[in-house]
């Protein structure tokens, strides 16, 4: 099958104007990869990684030095008229748009770069604003936006066209809580109703790219550093899970811990309020249900539990040698 | 289908056009503006003028440079404004990219851009005309007008105007806020070169030889001929020689000129453009910001 995007060997190489003004700098390594359609596929590094390199020649916007890079099969050097028809792009942080018109002008005219009937479009504007909780703005001219809503704006934009592929270039960043959420949840329920649509994300934020990506590539310095699911992203850190429990008061604690897959097992008494507080510390999970059970079996309520795994922030930092913020 | 989606990417990018030009302030302001700055742009010239000869406006030269002055309109919006067109989505806006990589023609989209200038250009250089003839006394009669000529030449040098912008655009791709002073440059040379305000026999002889390769100089010429062709035969008897340096060369000989000189920039110009932006794709300049 097809992928979404491949690259092969890409590299992307800056020099400096001139010599005396420094080194060329290396921003993309010999990058393989391959998008399933489909997929909301995670790019994930620190400043200065490659992920906005990586996004600008997919999204046509440069060339590469060296290597290959396909979207939907077309090669984005030779073939880039046929891919500007198939995705479009997002980027956070930037405060473009033209100030003079309004949100639904700006939106109106980008719809009409890619031939969408001038009907159509408006209808999925009304209905876009609504889903973003700008209806309020459609008349408001650009430049009167607060910095999120002409986020959210450009993040309407990039969706309006209804491409196959559509890249973000950090979408929510520096946006509130609020803004962000809306965006993180159109891009699921869009991904829901277009299955074979493809979202290409670059984030420096940890929690979005575990929630929200099907698969992620951990990038520095221009090099793919591991790309997997962010399930088996965390189990190539060699951290044992650990599990937390507060119970009624138990008449045999000590049992717990002969079960399989405890490497640790420790326990507390709470006279206060009658709890004993255990904490395993596990080998692997296979033990979980069987300990569950003997608490149970000894006539004792479970008020808490709670389990500790690997984050991706451990993945990178195992990966990176160093933390994002 | 291809030609129907440029035209749709024209359409389109005239109505931005139409929108960034006219949308700043409310209509009654907007017209007083448009009407107001040409004019005022011409009366410094006008004033000059008048205070070397002692207000002598009878002369054929002052219909000679105020026509030349107001149509130079033309030559300075259209080369300053595809230039700006660029340099403002890309810098100010921020938008170059996404209009980029719209699945259009980008050089149709700049065509478009270009096209409201040249609109607006015309009602200034229309309104200029008007307050000269009416006010200054400026040689232009209608039912003097030779107007199968002045259609030609409107046609022939809108278009040699719009590629040589065009060409201009391409390099702004490569330059940051320095495209400005290339197109100012550009625009300089034509304003000396091209019998703008003065004859091109008042050059040195090398410099006429270069005017007479100048597209803008058989456009200019041709336009007076069309529009004030009794102050021009009267500038020609005066002198009673080739006074404006074009005197031997036929309306014909003019209009194939521009023409093959349109025909040649239009090439040069989608060269320089495709050149320029493969360039610039390279070096990672589409998105490039250094002004703001």
């Amino acid at each position: 099958m097809e992928a979404a995007v491949e690259t092969k060997s890409l590299s992307r190489v800056f020099e400096p104007k001139k010599k005396k003004e420094g080194k060329s700098v290396t921003a993309l390594d010999s990058v393989d990869l391959r998008i399933e359609g489909g997929e909301l596929f995670g790019l994930l590094g620190p400043n200065g990684a490659g992920k906005t390199t990586l996004l600008k020649i997919l999204s046509t916007l440069l060339l590469p030095t060296s290597g290959k890079a396909y979207v939907a099969g077309l090669d984005v050097e030779s073939q880039f008229s046929a891919i500007r028809q198939k995705i479009n792009m997002v980027s956070g942080g930037e405060i473009s748009g033209y100030g003079l018109l309004t949100v639904k002008e700006n939106l109106w005219m980008f719809s009409q770069f890619y031939g969408i009937k001038s009907k159509v479009a408006l209808q999925r504007i009304d209905e876009m604003l609504k889903d973003f909780g700008l209806s309020e703005k459609k008349d408001a001219k650009v430049r009167t936006l607060s910095t999120g809503e002409r986020q959210k704006m450009n993040v309407i934009r990039g969706f309006i066209t209804d491409p196959d592929i559509i890249f973000l270039d950090e979408p929510t960043l520096g946006l509130d809580v609020n803004a962000s959420r809306v965006i993180r949840s159109y891009m699921i329920d869009w991904l829901k109703d277009h299955p074979t649509k493809t979202v290409v994300l670059t984030t420096h934020y940890m929690v979005e790219a575990d929630e929200l990506c099907d698969r992620i590539a951990i990038i520095d310095n221009g090099r793919i550093l591991a790309c997997d699911t962010p399930e088996r992203l965390k189990k190539m850190v060699k951290m044992n899970t650990t599990l937390s429990m507060d119970v009624t008061r138990l008449k045999d604690a000590a049992v717990l811990g002969s079960f399989s897959g405890v490497e640790n097992f420790t326990f507390t008494e709470d006279g206060d309020k009658g709890l004993t507080r255990l904490r395993f510390v596990m080998r692997d999970e296979s033990g979980v249900s069987d300990i569950i059970s003997a608490v149970l079996s000894q006539g004792s309520r479970i008020e808490s539990l709670q389990k500790t795994e690997p984050t991706l922030e451990d993945v990178f930092i195992k990966m990176v040698g160093k933390g994002l913020e | 289908m291809a030609v129907m989606n440029d035209l749709r990417t024209m359409k389109n990018a005239a109505w931005l056009g139409w929108q960034m030009e006219a949308n700043w302030a409310d209509p009654f302001l907007f017209a007083t503006y448009s009407i107001v700055k040409p004019i005022s742009a011409t009366l410094i010239l006008v004033f000059m003028y008048m205070v070397v000869t002692g207000g002598n406006t009878d002369n054929p030269y002052f219909s000679y440079m105020f026509v030349g002055n107001a149509l130079y309109m033309y030559v300075a919006e259209v080369l300053f404004g595809v230039t700006w067109v660029i340099h403002d989505d890309r810098e100010h806006y921020m938008t170059l990219k996404q209009v980029y990589i719209a699945p259009i023609n980008f050089y149709a989209y700049i065509l478009g851009r270009s096209a409201i200038k040249i609109a607006i250009t015309t009602a200034g250089v229309i309104i200029t005309l008007v307050f000269g003839v009416l006010v200054l006394g400026v040689d232009i009669f209608l039912d003097d007008v030779d107007w199968l000529l002045l259609l030609g030449s409107v046609v022939l040098g809108m278009g040699c105007i719009c590629v040589l912008g065009l060409a201009l655009g391409g390099i702004t791709f490569l330059t940051a806020r320095h495209s400005i002073g290339i197109n100012e440059g550009v625009a300089g040379v034509f304003y000396v070169m091209s019998g703008i305000i003065f004859p091109i026999t008042a050059l040195p002889a090398w410099a006429q030889s270069i005017s007479k390769v100048l597209p803008i100089t058989y456009w200019m010429d041709s336009m007076r001929r069309a529009v004030m062709p009794d102050a021009m035969a009267e500038l020609s008897t005066a002198a009673a020689t080739d006074v404006t340096g074009l005197g031997g060369v036929s309306d014909l000989y003019i209009m194939v000129y521009l023409a093959i000189s349109t025909a040649v920039f239009f090439a040069l110009s989608l060269g320089v453009f495709r050149f320029a932006d493969g360039v610039a794709r390279r070096k990672g300049k589409i998105d490039w910001t250094t002004a703001y």
